[in-house]
């Protein structure tokens, strides 16, 4: 399918890799070459053309490198009333110095660690792009929490992120949580400048038996930032996992997300809200393996797109030939504000088992008239009203997220954005 | 679970119905493929020389294409080379009448139950018969022409009508849209034209039967659909096979064309030879279906019972190009033992205020998989499309697999448009409910899957709903999942 140049593009990244973790970063080598990067109309990247994207955009294929921050520009970007575990990351790499955390968390740089498995998880055969970050990844974090510890405060990885000789960024991050363990993380990346750059994000979460984890995610880089992300995780028995994420602004934005039950009575919980204007393009991909019986999923993805936008989602739902009594429920919908805006979506179910209840619903409408005229009718001007009918539809994503601080500042960045644009 | 093993195995064992297959001198193509073989079949089909040409165009863009593989299907690659892409019944004479046909051909059909005759008297259903690639008899054909409606073979149509075929040929399946339709339009030997002029009604149902009966034939026939504006047409399709080892392709495009006002219903009982227990032979369905709402206010139906086919291709689609028009597409797919179905529907909305409406039910048993596969688009000029698709699968046995691809791209903010999917298999409680009311399991689970079913069932025409139903529960016999 793909010519010779689309490996060629990032071969400046292979070139220089670093020597740690020889064996896995030739193996996601090998991946990248062998499948090279996403061809037009190749199915899972069908309306995400983000080779040519990055081909366009991205010009200095280069690792890019860390840079100085103060303290101060830390604080700024926390938001209010948060009081939980900080890792700083500038280009995707931790600074130590700037990051505090629980005590009961052991974190490193992965350059600091010997025998991690990765690529066990996000496993770089199913995706060029894992292939390409196993093979080019600079640094990235270790982070891990023992067996019966509870975090009970959020851990936030705050990342900064601009061009810096170089416009790639690859972060890799690693966490692994023992049995009956409790954590939640959220991601938040912070734009130092406009300038244009290609994020090439790889998380992978290891989830012991009994656990409870969550991960958040807010995306509002600037509008020249291009992103891949993947977030892969095993489920195990009794363990439940959450992911919410917010994608608001950035260039073309594309998230993997990959989960695995792996144990019996596990559960995985996707949300995801795509609000998007200008020309933002977000696709979101996600991915639920039910390989064992009695495991759980649900699945909420909402959209609102105004402007130029172009929103993409792909559930795939896969219930293998063991997985009898697996539950699983996908829904997504979506509201187009403009005539200009797209939205793509294919929410697909494959069943191989019989004794289970499978079911995905999808929408793509505008506001509800009805329900405009009799917020009007009781003197609500119109662009409140259908702020407010917006501002509903979203919530039902953003009441996922646990952590209330972290809530609080998705709901203000959804109001404003609701507020100015309506 | 050892008792519904048990029960899908009786069921397993239960043979085509339509398995057996009769000798008569046949006319035949060589076995090849290749420029001259489609002048041979243009020769021996006595066509006018564009016709020859747009085969040899087609055949030229098919040999430039490669075979999709991105269908939820695994089979062994066909040997195209070593197919027959002609074969006839020999005749004596041209037949005038009915009565003229040949004995034997008209056995074949009597076996089919459709009497030829019988239809005739009773039903006052025209049925135009293909059997292998040609065109046996059409009935009815005098009192249709009373009302301008022409209803004849296709080569007939060729003939007698080169303006009309010349004009919408192609207009809605174009040679170049896939591997399979231009294969087709290479090699096409038969199939049924019709033809319903402005603001006719047509009285009667339309019918065709499609039957391949000699071996190593590929069946290419060509369905050519015409309702000019105001008029009606209800048009039904079946389809048999005989029971042989090797598998046999059948690749058919069928054309809809409706103008203004216009309204088609296109109806379809597939029941080709599914291969055997293990999976062994059965018919490759390949099929492009498509229909086009060129004028404003039209309409185009599809309704397909699925029952047949080792492994079935098909997505019979509909371009809803006139403001104000209507598609809508009714399914059931059945699969058993080793059949896979990758079916569904494309609703492509260009004009204004169109409709359609989606409703698919998969029903999977033994080792069978069962795809649904459909796209909505709704194109930046389609203000206020609507479109609302419901596709649900019902699993039998823990073998088999239900999967569902459900594309939706939308360019307008005006659109409405609404997906759902379920999977499930039949409850025990719902088993349960009807045991204690006296219904045995077996006939309780007909009655549930007729139910499921029904929504679908009920789009056909009288004589056809009550044959689905009887192969649907001939079909599922004792597959209690």
């Amino acid at each position: 399918m793909s010519t010779l140049t689309t490996q060629d593009t990032f071969t400046p990244i292979l070139e220089s890799a670093p020597s740690n973790f020889l064996e896995q970063r030739l193996q996601g080598k090998d991946q990248y070459l062998t499948q090279g990067l996403p061809a037009l109309k190749a199915e899972e990247y069908k309306f995400t053309l983000i080779r040519k994207k990055i081909e366009q955009t991205i010009s200095d294929i280069r690792n890019a490198h860390v840079f100085d921050l103060d303290r101060d520009q830390v604080n700024q970007s926390i938001f209010p009333g948060f009081d939980g575990s900080v890792l700083v990351f500038t280009n995707g790499r931790l600074n130590l110095e700037l990051s505090n955390y629980d005590e009961n968390l052991s974190i490193s740089k992965i350059s600091d660690q010997q025998d991690l498995p990765l690529g066990s998880i996000a496993k770089a055969e199913k995706d060029p792009f894992v292939g390409l970050n196993q093979a080019g990844f600079p640094d990235g974090v270790f982070i891990s929490v023992a067996k019966k510890v509870k975090i009970e405060k959020p851990v936030l990885l705050l990342s900064f992120n601009k061009s810096n000789e170089g416009q790639v960024i690859q972060p890799r991050v690693w966490i692994e949580a023992g049995d009956f363990a409790e954590a939640s993380f959220i991601d938040h990346s912070v734009s130092m400048d406009d300038s244009p750059y290609f994020i090439n994000k790889v998380v992978e979460i290891k989830g012991g038996v009994n656990s409870q984890l969550g991960y958040y995610r807010i995306q509002n880089e600037g509008a020249h930032a291009i992103e891949v992300s993947t977030l892969e995780t095993d489920i195990r028995e009794h363990s439940r996992f959450t992911s919410v994420n917010v994608s608001l602004s950035g260039d073309m934005v594309r998230n993997n997300l990959n989960l695995n039950l792996i144990g019996s009575n596990s559960e995985g919980n996707m949300y995801g809200l795509y609000l998007l204007n200008g020309k933002t393009h977000v696709d979101n991909h996600t991915n639920v393996d039910h390989t064992i019986p009695h495991a759980e999923s649900n699945e909420l993805y909402k959209g609102i797109l105004a402007d130029q936008s172009r929103g993409v989602f792909n559930g795939k739902i896969f219930v293998r030939q063991d997985a009898q009594k697996t539950n699983a429920f996908q829904q997504n919908n979506n509201i187009l504000l403009s005539e200009d805006a797209v939205v793509n979506t294919k929410p697909q179910l494959e069943i191989w088992a019989d004794d289970v209840k499978c079911s995905h619903g999808c929408t793509t409408g505008q506001l509800d008239e009805e329900a405009l005229f009799y917020l009007r009718a009781r003197g609500i001007d119109k662009t409140q009203a259908k702020g407010l009918l917006l501002y509903a539809f979203a919530g039902e994503v953003l009441e996922h997220i646990e952590e209330e601080s972290f809530r609080d500042y998705c709901i203000s960045l959804v109001s404003d954005r609701l507020g100015s644009k309506f | 679970m050892s008792k519904d093993n048990q029960i899908l195995e009786e069921f397993t064992s239960k043979e085509y119905e339509h398995g057996w297959s009769v000798n008569y001198e046949a006319d035949e193509a060589p076995v090849g493929l290749n420029e001259d073989i489609i002048r041979w079949i243009s020769v021996k089909k006595e066509e006018p020389q564009w016709l020859l040409e747009w085969r040899l165009k087609a055949f030229k863009t098919w040999q430039s294409m490669t075979e999709p593989e991105w269908a939820n299907v695994q089979y062994p690659k066909i040997d195209l080379q070593a197919l027959k892409y002609y074969s006839a019944p020999k005749q004596k004479s041209k037949p005038k009448s009915l009565d003229e046909l040949d004995p034997e051909l008209l056995a074949i059909y009597e076996r089919l139950g459709i009497s030829l005759n019988e239809q005739k008297r009773l039903q006052g259903i025209a049925v135009d018969a293909v059997l292998d690639s040609v065109s046996v008899a059409t009935t009815f054909k005098e009192t249709l022409s009373k009302l301008g409606i022409v209803f004849c073979s296709f080569s007939e149509a060729v003939k007698e009508h080169p303006e009309l075929v010349k004009k919408y040929l192609g207009s809605v399946v174009p040679i170049t849209d896939n591997y399979y339709a231009a294969l087709n339009s290479a090699v096409f030997s038969d199939g049924s034209f019709c033809y319903i002029p402005k603001g006719v009604r047509c009285p009667m149902e339309l019918s065709t039967y499609f039957r391949i009966n000699a071996a190593n034939t590929g069946q290419f026939e060509r369905t050519l659909i015409v309702a000019e504006d105001e008029s009606y047409v209800s048009y039904l399709e079946g389809c048999t096979a005989p029971q042989r080892d090797e598998n046999q392709l059948h690749a058919a495009v069928v054309e809809i064309y409706a103008g203004a006002h216009a309204e088609v219903k296109y109806s379809t009982v597939q029941n080709w030879f599914p291969g055997d227990k293990n999976g062994k032979g059965g018919i490759y369905n390949f099929v492009t279906k498509r229909g086009i709402c060129a004028g404003d206010h039209s309409k185009i139906s599809w309704t397909q019972v699925e029952t047949g086919s080792a492994v079935t291709w098909k997505y019979p689609s509909c371009i809803l190009k006139g403001d104000h028009s209507i598609g809508e597409f009714y399914s059931v797919a059945v699969t058993n033992n080793y059949q896979q179905a990758d079916t569904g529907t494309k609703m492509i909305h260009i004009g204004k205020n169109t409709k359609s409406r989606i409703v698919s039910k998969g029903i999977s048993a033994g080792k069978s998989q069962n795809s649904y596969r459909g796209q909505v688009q709704v194109m930046k000029r389609a203000t206020n499309a609507r479109n609302f698709s419901q596709c649900d699968s019902l699993l039998m046995g823990d073998r088999c697999g239900a999967h569902t691809f459900p594309y939706i791209d939308i360019h307008n903010p005006t659109a409405k448009v609404e997906h759902e999917a379920t999977t499930s298999k039949i409850g025990e409680d719902q088993i349960f409910y009807c045991n204690q009311r006296g219904i045995a399991t077996e006939d309780a689970v007909a009655l549930i899957v007729n139910g499921y079913a029904k929504e679908v069932l009920n789009q056909l025409p009288m004589e056809f709903a009550v044959e689905a139903q009887k192969l649907l529960a001939l079909t599922l016999e004792g597959s209690v999942g």
